[in-house]
């Protein structure tokens, strides 16, 4: 260990290591484990205003982790049904919406990869990079309007024949799915073209030359190749899917609510800081857990994700 | 089954560049069929023309007599063993030789049968539910043959399958294939830049230039018998010297060099000399000769540059005189030192029946 950190600074330079000594030190902390750690002490207390934290009334407890399941002690309800449905479908609809990039993006990463050539696979990663410089609202609001009732999609549908009246893709979700999907798109691109495009493309030739149809050649050497590329993508656009704040606020119909949404409720509305911390960290683990549990069932390590 | 393969006026070209230029070539059915050339000469071109991962631009591909015009490479009765190989990393040696049944929807227990059949074959038994990447570099050849086998295919196309292998092994697996090629009877076509192992392996070589087929023959025939300039200064090592045609008689020709006129057969390619001709004279360093007054149809005047001793064999360089090219003459050591020394005047001979006369045309690159 003393030989690891010798080496570290000859390496480096005292400068230099001491620098990323102190900023990785930071970032971890500062950024990452202190916040984390507040949260989670915060949902284990009692509720009550600023000026008596730290006081004996500020003391723990396990009644917002109970809320979430049971509801209030007023209520006549056994089950905490409001919460607990929205956190089901909240889950429910991040693993659709991951499901719909990776079917979107496999063909998409393998054409950039494999198919497309020079100008015109630099044109296409350029028409998928460039909205992204639109502001994350912004996006939504334009989704909103495309898809309201007087939108562009309505007015085409309409205009052709196709439907007799305007369809509310708002309070279907369909608009929501949309701008869901659309929202994280690239972090589902980018890892599996980087995972694609490693793959020699001889063991593609070969398994069309051993006779093999186009689909068995995805099934049986190109996604194993990918697989990593793919959980990694699947993991990112999971886990912010499901803790997205805006699109669901913007797009989601008057009775579909997104679990975030009670989160933001609770701290901003509420002012139930301690609630809002406990609902934080069970969408955490639920997602970490569900993402271990996708990893360990499709045999991927941790370290594969990472390369 | 095996099947014949016909190259019928051939053209590949991409946009203004030429890959294969009117290619007409029979190669018959258990035939094992090399295509030699350098690096860029078309052969890959063409090789990928019959297995169908390409069309040509012009003329027609004809497997076991049907034309093979918009017929996949997963439809063709082809298999390719590819340059790197190509083997699955992610499945097991079996799967990988099994591919090819499964893709056929052979069922479980039968491929795994017949996986170890073909490592039988290749000499592998039991290392089917190894990992590719615990092979060595001979074994992962071995099992892309097997699977490239598995797939019962009328004709095997190898593209250079042996330049990633170290000498030793290499030798070995031209014996193998030849052997594999034997027992199993199918037409095999490989291609290779490497000539030691076009002509121990095959029946028939095709040597190829820059999209040419520049002759077509049994080995011996290429080494012997050039039909062409590129032939006689790619197979094997010559020496040359330039000339004008002055005679034609019967099968040879006499030909005007700064070094002397030089009697010698006449090559029996397309393009065929006649008096008034350029040419080239090719004699091997094993037909030169230090004349010593004996009779030699042809002799040279030169001055010994080099001597170096190489074991079984003396080599021998030498400025000739009328000519700016060096010769060299090997000879074997039969155990008694070489009566010459460096810088020594000598007089050297060959014979006329060793010696080719080609027209001039583009040589090989050093």
């Amino acid at each position: 260990m003393v030989r690891y950190w010798q080496d570290f600074f000859r390496k480096n330079g005292p400068t230099l290591a001491l620098y990323l000594l102190i900023s990785v030190t930071c970032w971890m902390l500062l950024m990452i484990v202190l916040p984390q750690l507040f949260m989670l002490d915060f949902s284990f207390r009692t509720n009550v205003p600023p000026p008596q934290w730290g006081t004996e009334a500020h003391g723990y407890t396990l009644e917002h982790y109970q809320y979430m399941i049971y509801g209030s002690a007023q209520s006549t309800d056994s089950y905490n049904f409001v919460d607990l449905s929205v956190f089901g479908r909240t889950i429910l609809t991040a693993v659709f919406v991951t499901l719909i990039d990776v079917a979107l993006c496999y063909p998409v990463a393998y054409y950039l990869a494999h198919v497309a050539h020079g100008g015109w696979a630099r044109l296409m990663v350029m028409a998928l990079i460039i909205p992204f410089w639109v502001n994350e609202l912004l996006r939504a609001f334009a989704f909103k309007i495309m898809f309201g009732s007087t939108g562009i999609i309505n007015n085409f549908l309409v205009g052709i024949g196709i439907l007799d009246q305007p369809f509310d893709f708002i309070r279907n979700g369909v608009a929501l799915y949309s701008g869901l999907s659309y929202a994280y798109i690239l972090l589902m691109i980018f890892p599996i073209y980087n995972a694609v495009e490693s793959l020699d493309k001889n063991q593609i030739e070969a398994a069309r030359d051993l006779g093999s149809p186009w689909w068995r050649i995805h099934w049986r050497v190109v996604i194993p190749h990918a697989k990593p590329g793919i959980t990694s993508g699947c993991t990112m656009v999971f886990m912010l899917t499901a803790g997205a704040l805006a699109a669901p606020q913007i797009l989601g119909g008057p009775s579909s609510l997104w679990f975030t949404q009670i989160i933001y409720q609770a701290f901003n509305q509420a002012g139930n800081w301690a609630r809002g911390s406990a609902y934080g960290i069970i969408l955490l683990a639920t997602c970490l857990i569900f993402v271990l549990l996708v990893m360990k069932i499709f045999k991927i390590k941790l370290g594969e994700i990472a390369r | 089954m095996s099947a014949d393969v016909k190259l019928d006026q051939v053209w590949i070209r991409f946009g203004e560049f030429v890959a294969a230029r009117d290619v007409n070539i029979h190669i018959k059915e258990g035939e094992f069929f090399s295509f030699l050339g350098p690096s860029g000469c078309g052969k890959t071109t063409l090789l990928r023309a019959v297995s169908g991962f390409s069309e040509p631009s012009e003329g027609k591909v004809l497997i076991g007599g049907q034309d093979m015009a918009g017929i996949g490479p997963n439809k063709r009765p082809t298999a390719l063993i590819f340059q790197n190989l190509a083997l699955f990393p992610l499945m097991m040696v079996w799967e990988n030789i099994a591919f090819a049944l499964e893709v056929k929807g052979v069922g479980l227990a039968e491929r795994r049968k017949r996986a170890d059949e073909l490592l039988e074959l290749i000499a592998l038994p039991d290392q089917g539910e190894k990992m590719v990447s615990e092979l060595s570099g001979g074994q992962k050849q071995r099992v892309a043959i097997a699977r490239a086998l598995a797939a019962e295919p009328d004709v095997l196309l190898l593209d250079e399958p042996l330049s990633a292998l170290d000498l030793k092994l290499r030798q070995h697996m031209r014996t193998e294939l030849r052997a594999i090629q034997q027992r199993v009877g199918i037409t095999f076509i490989y291609i290779t830049h490497d000539q030691g192992e076009a002509l121990t392996m095959s029946d028939h070589v095709a040597v190829m230039s820059q999209g040419v087929i520049e002759q077509v023959a049994d080995g011996n025939t290429i080494y012997d018998q050039p039909d062409t300039a590129f032939v006689a200064s790619f197979v094997g090592e010559n020496n040359m010297f330039e000339g004008k045609v002055s005679e034609i008689s019967g099968d040879y020709a006499i030909v005007d060099t700064g070094s002397g006129q030089m009697r010698a057969r006449k090559s029996k390619g397309k393009e065929q000399l006649s008096p008034g001709d350029q040419a080239f004279v090719f004699i091997r360093p094993e037909s030169l000769k230090f004349a010593n007054g004996s009779d030699f149809d042809n002799r040279i005047k030169a001055k010994i540059l080099q001597q170096e001793f190489e074991g079984s064999f003396w080599q021998v360089f030498f400025d000739v005189e009328g000519s700016n090219r060096s010769a060299k003459l090997s000879t074997v050591n039969d155990g008694t030192t070489l009566a010459h020394q460096v810088d020594d005047q000598v007089e050297l001979g060959f014979n006329a029946n060793t010696a080719i006369a080609t027209p001039a045309g583009d040589l090989a690159a050093e």
